[in-house]
């Protein structure tokens, strides 16, 4: 479990290779102007990445969680921001594949897959983060069609997006009066927020997703009606091993930047990599994200094959990684001493990126509620 | 149509290249191997006919010890459809009569139309073997493109030299080689790499190609090139342009 197979190897120097030439040399140009490279996404979804675990009848690339984990943590050396996205789309597009029909697969699944079409992931709301069943978005059923009226707070990609997956009330019976919806760019009654000036993450949009009367057919509803927030948060197993694949991704670069740099910087006569509280720093960065990397690991593999444990694992890994990425960068940032203040230098964006890692995608707070209650349960 | 390409597995140029100073031969373990970026591009070149029409069937050959597998494996995962290895260890260090004889007995029977090879590599540099394998197997070569046109029936294509551009052009079967202007190969897809397993390579040894050839070149010496001298600087003292234009003109560089 622990080797990587050959195919494995394969991938990941393909990723790497693309990464390296087509993303790490923007990163820092993306992040200062605030731009979202579509372009080289599609050219991310060329290459399989549009759809890593969604099957290939459908049109996707079929490969593991783990396959998946790999790969986020290798686009994440490059960019964090671009990285994580790429995440979400993920998401979105193996829902569709997982609970929709023949149909569905059809209309939307090859365009997510090429990353020609890209996946807007909504649930958060203005009053209902953390506590999501409590979102108040309403969809009514009318003839053929639903009627969806309310606001969608936070949602990465928005304005950007060819699809957007709308989970919305059909019924005021808590969780399971949620219902998931597909709602196309370009639908009547649908507008966006203004762009959120943020600390980080800049090079993809954070806007409002508003519905106002927006009208879709009946057929554009995922799954059955109540269903909808249990297939969020089969999507959110998911995306949290990717999300903390993606921190160890951001936190390794940090690592790799500082080891480089403690060699090279000298002060007190000789490298300050000789100083041993320093190196005791690079240990605990290198401890911290390989602990983190293995419990990702065996998230990714948990849901795999679909074990009872899958949820707390998921969970688990999430909180340990996003801290460990977080750490680790910020630790890089100290370890630079004034130059890791400075832009230039790359580190204070990988901190700045990772920060929400910890707060989206259920935040570390939601991840300890998760693997605290199951521990007292059982 | 068929197009064979001529791939070469080198040490990566990213990084330090070092020769053993025992056997004059190149230390394999110091640095990664990759196809050579010359060679990629031609298969770059084949892969994009194949784009246009998917019949075309691109095969990828190469000598090269047992790592140079991975090189066959990587260009397969680029889209090639098979591959040849021409794999024995007593052809380690074989010179370039070897290697183009016993390329071309590999070569000779593919039934290939077209065969593109980079017109030099990046690691042992020659930029003879494409045109004494074409001597061996009869064919006409259109050397050092920057540029060509692969059609069904010719192909043709530009040349640039030092007096101007000379078009050539060739019926099939013929080999080009092709320069760094050509476009840089793409990247594998996800489904590239996990089908390229599937794809068959034939393994060849010489004595199986009838060619076991004696290597009649041997490296006797291999020593450091000397570290760097510092340059002559030249201070402007009204003349500058003058002193600098005699440096470059007495090192025939202009
Ligand atoms: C840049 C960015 C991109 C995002 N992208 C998306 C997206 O694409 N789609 C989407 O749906 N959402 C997205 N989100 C929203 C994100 O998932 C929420 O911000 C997150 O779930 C937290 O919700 P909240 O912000 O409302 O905080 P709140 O829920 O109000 O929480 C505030 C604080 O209280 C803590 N807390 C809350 N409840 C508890 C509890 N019971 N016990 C202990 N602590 C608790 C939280 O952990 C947090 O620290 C994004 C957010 C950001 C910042």
């Amino acid at each position: 479990m622990f080797d990587l197979t050959e195919d494995q190897v394969s991938i990941v120097e393909m990723v790497a290779d693309f990464a390296t030439e087509n993303i790490a040399p923007h990163a820092a140009a993306w992040d200062r102007d605030h731009h979202f490279p579509v372009d080289v996404l599609a050219q991310a979804g060329e290459l399989g990445m549009g759809g890593i675990y969604v099957r290939e009848e459908s049109g996707g690339s079929g490969m593991s969680r783990l396959d998946a984990a790999l790969i986020f943590e290798e686009l994440s050396k490059a960019d964090p921001t671009i990285a994580a996205y790429i995440s979400i789309h993920n998401m979105v597009a193996w829902m569709i594949d997982k609970f929709g029909n023949d149909e569905q697969h059809a209309a939307w699944l090859p365009g997510l897959c090429s990353m020609e079409s890209l996946g807007s992931y909504c649930l958060t709301e203005p009053g209902a983060g953390s506590d999501a069943a409590a979102l108040s978005t309403r969809a009514v059923l009318d003839g053929e069609h639903y009627v969806l009226n309310g606001t969608k707070q936070f949602i990465s990609g928005a304005g950007s997006s060819g699809v957007y997956l709308v989970m919305a009330r059909t019924a005021d019976t808590g969780s399971a009066g949620i219902t998931a919806f597909i709602v196309p760019d370009g639908t009547e009654g649908l507008s966006f927020g203004a762009l959120e000036a943020k600390m980080g993450w800049n090079a993809q949009p954070t806007r409002q997703v508003v519905m106002e009367d927006v009208r879709i057919p009946v057929g554009n509803r995922l799954g059955e009606e109540g269903t909808g927030f249990g297939i969020a948060m089969k999507g959110l197993n998911g995306g949290r091993v990717n999300i903390g694949a993606c921190s160890i991704g951001g936190g390794q670069a940090a690592l790799d930047k500082s080891i480089a740099y403690l060699k090279e910087r000298e002060a007190f006569g000789k490298p300050l990599i000789s100083q041993q509280a320093l190196l005791f720093a690079i240990a605990d960065m290198e401890i911290e994200l390989e602990t983190a990397r293995t419990m990702i690991w065996r998230a990714a593999d948990a849901l795999e094959r679909g074990t009872k444990d899958t949820v707390r694992l998921c969970a688990m890994a999430k909180r340990v990684a996003t801290d460990a990425g977080f750490n680790a960068a910020n630790t890089a940032l100290q370890l630079h001493g004034g130059y890791g203040y400075l832009s230039e230098y790359g580190i204070e964006k990988i901190v700045r990126d990772l920060r929400v890692h910890q707060i989206l995608e259920g935040s570390n707070e939601i991840m300890r509620l998760i693997v605290g209650r199951l521990a007292v349960e059982r | 149509m068929k197009i064979v390409v001529l791939i070469k597995q080198v040490p990566d140029t990213a990084e330090e290249r070092i020769l053993d100073p025992a056997t004059g031969r190149l230390d394999r373990e110091a640095s990664d191997a990759v196809i050579d970026e010359i060679t990629e591009r031609a298969l770059e070149l084949a892969l994009s006919v194949k784009d246009g029409d998917k019949s075309t069937e691109v095969v990828v050959a190469t000598m090269g010890p047992k790592e140079a597998l991975k090189s066959i494996r990587k260009a397969l995962s680029m889209g090639a459809d098979s591959g040849i290895h021409v794999l024995d260890d007593g052809l380690a260090g074989a010179d370039l009569v070897v290697t183009a004889s016993v390329l071309a007995a590999a070569l000779r029977d593919t039934g290939a139309d077209l065969f593109i090879a980079g017109n030099e590599s990046t690691d042992g540099r020659a930029g003879m073997l494409p045109a004494m394998i074409a001597e061996h197997l009869g064919l006409p070569l259109l050397g050092s493109l920057v540029a060509a046109d692969i059609s069904a029936q010719s192909v043709s294509g530009q040349r640039a030299t030092e007096a101007g551009t000379q078009d050539v052009s060739a019926a099939y079967p013929a080999i080009v080689t092709v320069t760094e202007r050509f476009a840089e190969a793409r990247f594998p897809n996800f489904k590239g790499i996990l089908g390229a397993k599937r794809k068959p390579v034939s393994t060849l040894s010489a004595a199986e190609l009838g060619d076991t050839g004696q290597i009649s070149s041997s490296v006797l010496e291999v020593s450091q090139r000397p570290p760097r001298t510092a340059g002559a600087k030249i201070t402007d003292d009204g003349n500058a342009a003058a002193q600098l234009v005699d440096f470059l003109a007495s090192r025939r560089l202009i």
